[in-house]
């Protein structure tokens, strides 16, 4: 019965942002900083490490407006420099219109990554809002065959080595596997791997992992945030 | 019937067809969040958000008269004893958050308005959310074990999880000491039900109040420990977001939520739930009913029985229900099979038509049997809905006649069927047809001539393989059951 908190949302979205109560759950209940290691995955292959920034104001009112053409059109505009180029550094902060936001590296203590406990555990805005990810597969070698399985909350799109790995529109829960990429190849290096999640009233959050052939989670990659050697 | 005969646009008549076969209950059944249904004194009752409920002397026909008191959001019910513990979600309706909610219980010896017992208890709290927390306390749903006697609830949101707690079935406040736990994310409206060994998570997702527009759909996971994990077919835990689908849009409805399931018979069950939008009410949330089938362990909603002309085929042997009228053989030319040329063009051969055989048949009553299925006129069976009649759970009574005439199926005395020349309306010729958690169906007389009220107890049964009669239900037999067939 979500009515109400669509009403919440209504009421709240014309006083323009939205921001964490301040007795809400602390940011370490959900993530702790990097380590200086590089990550593996979870048992089940999800990536926990990620550069999130926080979130740019979206104002949504309801989330049936995401659709696949106003995704694109949302995901593919230039809401700071570099967004779609640059690697971030943990603190490294942008401009996205009147907004200075900044990226933080966190690891996830969950499997999934929830983005409304980053941005309340930062007291930044919680509803009306797009999320920006990024993070770093390492592998030893290529890996032929594996497909990108996302689930978000709500809609989302990514991105790998810079093109386009799979869309979820629509207004949507976050679902372990719910869409996935075709067949991709990891190459052996760094892969970069980016990630945009919208959200009106919702509570936004997403979980990744790749998956292969058998949909059996793909675990001989490492993850990090760190910039590229140079 | 009138409303046809006025028709002039093949348009208007397909839409008032749509409405005949209505896919929601009738009446004025405009509910939102539906509590699963009670059964009380003979009537039936759900609650829903915010005001009072519904009413229905049979299930088919509802009208607005529950009464509830404390507001809220979302309520269940169930039968405990000799009364009815009610179970709802009081929401601060969301300044400031908007996800406190409450979740609250109260006890009734009756949910009849009208009845001197009618008084409900005073509310007790036996969850809470702050707002802030990963769950948002409303949308209660409540399983009393029956393998324990163990009473209880999972409640929650889209806003975090699902969880569950323990209530005391006498009393109906928290088990003292009970530590909620976290059994799902990402839905809401989830209810639990219990079969064969397995428990099962009932959660919504998709969107909700959007009208027309509304994904809302059912999902399940099932665990054998009522504490989970919920895991759905594929593997997935609830907790991670997984779900098997019960029921999604389709015949001109959209958004069905909030699972509730009712037990009629052994082997006879219903899903309740309720339709953001029947496009046949305007676009209403209504109260929904649907045979709820069982493959392969999983629950799922089976469709309501659409009006039609078909086989009435015995589960038994898989011969059809006919006219015991003589066999009349079609002509065909025929030549030896090395003698066909294989370049001669094709001539299909038409059906047997009824104006062919029809002169041949009695013209008073003509007993039924079972035989081999032929696609011949006397084994084509229209059912048609009688609105007129009232009904039950899952559909209007239907009148069973063979296709293009007024000869329809009845009941007897002497607990056997036959056939009359014309449908008067009676209750003998009125059939409840229900589909079967096995997918199969039971086809029972609204009432057997001599013997009082509505029949629950007889069904169109295979005696043999050719002879159909009248006996008790009994789910465990093939002769209880027929399968309906257009082909």
């Amino acid at each position: 019965m979500r009515r109400f908190s669509i009403i919440v949302f209504l009421l709240c979205v014309t006083l323009s942002s939205i921001t964490a109560q301040k007795n809400g759950p602390s940011l370490d209940k959900y993530f702790s900083p990097v380590t200086a290691e590089a990550a593996s995955p979870d048992a089940e292959g999800f990536i926990r490490r990620w550069l999130l920034l926080e979130p740019i104001d979206k104002p949504n009112r309801t989330n049936i407006v995401f659709t696949d053409s106003y995704l694109r059109e949302a995901f593919n505009t230039e809401y700071f420099k570099g967004q779609f180029t640059t690697f971030p550094k943990d603190g490294q902060k942008v401009k996205a219109g009147k907004q200075k936001l900044a990226w933080h590296a966190l690891d996830s203590k969950l499997f999934n990554v929830k983005l409304f406990r980053f941005a309340s555990g930062l007291d930044k805005q919680i509803y009306g809002v797009l999320f920006w990810a990024v993070t770093v597969i390492e592998c030893e070698e290529d890996i032929p065959n594996v497909r990108l399985a996302v689930g978000s909350n709500s809609a989302s799109m990514w991105w790998l080595n810079g093109e386009e790995a799979v869309i979820l529109s629509g207004d949507r829960r976050m679902v372990k596997d719910d869409c996935t990429s075709p067949r991709l190849t990891l190459k052996k290096g760094r892969n970069i791997l980016r990630g945009a999640i919208i959200n009106g009233p919702g509570m936004s959050d997403f979980c990744v992992r790749f998956i292969d052939e058998k949909g059996q989670p793909v675990n001989n990659i490492s993850i990090t945030t760190t910039q590229p050697k140079k | 019937m009138k409303i046809r005969n006025m028709m002039i646009g093949a348009s208007v008549i397909a839409t008032l067809m749509s409405v005949q076969n209505a896919e929601a209950q009738i009446g004025k059944p405009y509910i939102h969040d539906p509590s699963t249904l009670a059964e009380c004194d003979g009537k039936y009752y759900t609650f829903g958000t915010g005001r009072g409920g519904l009413i229905s002397e049979d299930g088919w026909s509802w009208h607005d008269g529950g009464v509830r008191p404390g507001g809220g959001a979302a309520p269940d019910v169930i039968k405990i004893g000799d009364r009815y513990l009610v179970i709802y979600g009081a929401t601060g309706g969301g300044l400031g958050g908007g996800h406190n909610g409450r979740i609250l219980t109260m006890w009734n010896k009756t949910l009849d308005p009208s009845s001197p017992d009618f008084q409900y208890t005073e509310a007790i709290e036996v969850a809470a959310s702050d707002g802030m927390e990963d769950n948002d306390a409303i949308d209660p749903g409540v399983l009393l074990d029956p393998n324990t006697g163990r009473l209880w609830v999972s409640y929650g949101t889209y806003f975090g999880f699902i969880r569950l707690i323990e209530l005391d079935p006498k009393t109906g406040k928290r088990v003292e000491g009970n530590v909620e736990k976290d059994i799902a994310i990402d839905c809401e409206a989830t209810d639990l039900i219990y079969r064969d060994g397995w428990y099962y998570l009932l959660g919504t997702h998709g969107t909700c109040c959007d009208g027309v527009n509304s994904t809302y759909n059912i999902v399940v996971g099932r665990s054998r420990s009522v504490e989970g994990p919920y895991i759905d077919n594929v593997g997935r835990d609830m907790l991670k977001g997984g779900g098997k689908m019960v029921i999604a849009a389709g015949d001109r409805v959209v958004g069905p939520g909030h699972f509730g399931r009712t037990v009629l018979d052994e082997g006879v069950e219903v899903m309740s739930c309720h339709y953001e939008a029947d496009f046949n009410q305007g676009g209403r949330s209504v109260l929904g009913i649907r045979p709820l089938l069982w493959k392969n362990g999983w629950p799922v909603a089976g469709d309501r029985f659409k009006e039609g002309t078909y086989e009435i085929e015995s589960e038994r042997r898989g011969y059809a229900l006919e006219l015991a009228v003589d066999f009349v053989r079609m002509k065909q030319e025929r030549k030896a099979w090395f003698r066909l040329d294989p370049n001669e063009p094709v001539v299909p051969i038409e059906n047997q038509k009824l104006d062919e055989v029809i002169g041949e048949w009695p013209k008073d009553n003509i007993n039924v049997r079972i035989g081999d299925y032929m696609f011949r006129p006397h084994q084509r069976w229209t059912i048609t809905a009688v609105p007129e009649a009232g009904g039950y759970l899952s559909n209007p009574y239907f009148k069973i006649t063979i296709e293009g005439t007024d000869r329809a199926l009845v009941a007897t005395s002497d607990l056997e069927v036959t056939t009359v020349p014309s449908f008067t309306g009676s209750d003998e010729q009125l059939w409840r047809i229900e589909q079967l958690t096995d997918g199969t169906f039971r086809i029972m007389p609204k009432a057997i001539p001599g013997q009082e009220g509505v029949n629950k107890k007889y069904v169109l049964y295979s005696i043999a393989d050719s002879t159909p009669t009248l006996a008790e239900w009994d789910f465990n037999s093939d002769n209880s059951k027929w399968n309906f067939r257009n082909h």
